[in-house]
């Protein structure tokens, strides 16, 4: 019982942080998720956090809430995903309650923008770290390299959105498995 | 309707139906919050910068900013709910029977189709980024080639560094640099 709280008080200081750090939302997350998540605590792998997006992409809804839920979920069972979920919404809804009386002031203010703009090329910096982590994950099979390539192609210069790059992406994988690939190597 | 179910069930609903995240709930934003006027689009697109410069999710954030203007804190905790309950039960269900299913022989496939795909497309968010940082309209952005050239090095000779604090070196160089050298931006153009 005390090892249970313990565990979802982890849960959700954890994605407390990841909450209260993610600037520009969505995949912005990975870098802290990857520190907090994979590095501190063991509690999935960098092959995980791939599935963890896919499954989150899929899926309707906040990118930062599914991921919370999934990992909340496999860590603390239904308690643990409540408590990595409330931690990870926190602290957007606190700062922006605080925040929706000046926004507008907030927003204008060139302090707040200045930050703001040093922040997009840090967080490239990130983003860019993040990607040879997990790309390194991959196995490099050509397939592999040919399906990264044309993901990058779609959505980059044809602006194809992510749900259906996505799915292509696992009708290829389907179809590819069952037709082509050797049974023995699709064990493994 | 009592104002508090409308919020949770409209923020509901934009919760369920966006698929991808981020700003593909903008055009269901719009019909569903402009069209009762509880926000007109000018301020809906105000708040888009607000949320770019705030941490967190922009749903949450938005759910949370309208919910607060319609309803004050109980109307922000009702649309908030709202928005975040559709993941959270959908996920649940997964992840219950993510483990037996992921040992199914063609999910298995399909992930294995989908690795690279989403490796590849967090490799296009930093490249993104990186465009909206670095290219200023007529040239690129010298101030932006510094920070980063700084974080990249803090990095490369530090790479167990927590990333947060990344985040915050960027924010301070980005105040030191545009707020007290701003001409630099253009040395390259």
């Amino acid at each position: 019982m005390k090892e249970k709280y313990n565990t979802c008080m982890q849960l959700f200081t954890t994605f407390f942080r990841i909450g209260a750090f993610t600037f520009g939302g969505g995949y912005a997350m990975i870098p802290i998720i990857q520190k907090e998540a994979v590095e501190k605590r063991h509690w999935i792998k960098d092959e995980d956090i791939i599935d963890l997006l896919a499954i989150a992409e899929s899926t309707p809804g906040v990118l930062a809430v599914n991921s919370a839920t999934f990992v909340g979920y496999n860590v603390g069972g239904f308690w643990g995903s409540l408590a990595a979920t409330v931690g990870v919404v926190l602290p957007s809804f606190i700062i922006i309650l605080i925040l929706s009386g000046f926004y507008l002031a907030f927003r204008q203010n060139v302090w707040v923008d200045y930050a703001f703009r040093g922040i997009k090329a840090g967080v490239c910096v990130l983003l860019l770290k993040s990607f040879m982590k997990l790309y390194k994950a991959l196995d490099k099979k050509a397939f592999h390299m040919v399906l990264l390539a044309l993901a990058i192609i779609a959505s980059a210069v044809i602006d194809i959105e992510s749900i259906f790059i996505i799915l292509s992406g696992g009708i290829i994988g389907y179809i590819y498995c069952t037709f082509f690939r050797d049974k023995k190597e699709a064990e493994k | 309707m009592n104002i508090y179910i409308e919020l949770f069930v409209t923020f509901f609903k934009i919760g369920l139906f966006t698929i991808g995240g981020g700003y593909a709930m903008i055009p269901m934003m719009q019909e569903e919050v402009v069209s009762r006027s509880w926000a007109t689009i000018e301020t809906v697109i105000d708040f888009i910068a607000v949320s770019e410069s705030t941490p967190g999710p922009f749903a949450v954030n938005m759910a949370t900013f309208i919910g607060c203007e319609v309803g004050g804190f109980w109307g922000a905790v009702c649309s908030t709910l709202g928005v975040v309950t559709p993941s959270f039960i959908i996920i649940l269900a997964i992840a219950k029977f993510f483990a037996t299913f992921a040992q199914d022989r063609r999910v298995k496939a399909v992930l294995y189709g989908i690795r690279p795909v989403v490796v590849g497309l967090i490799g296009v968010a930093a490249f993104s980024i990186g465009k909206a940082a670095f290219l200023t309209g007529e040239g690129i952005n010298f101030i932006s080639v510094i920070i980063f050239s700084v974080a990249f090095g803090v990095y490369k000779k530090f790479p167990k560094i927590h990333p947060v604090f990344i985040v915050f070196l960027s924010m301070a160089l980005g105040i030191i640099f545009y707020g007290f050298f701003p001409s630099l931006v253009t040395v390259l153009t």
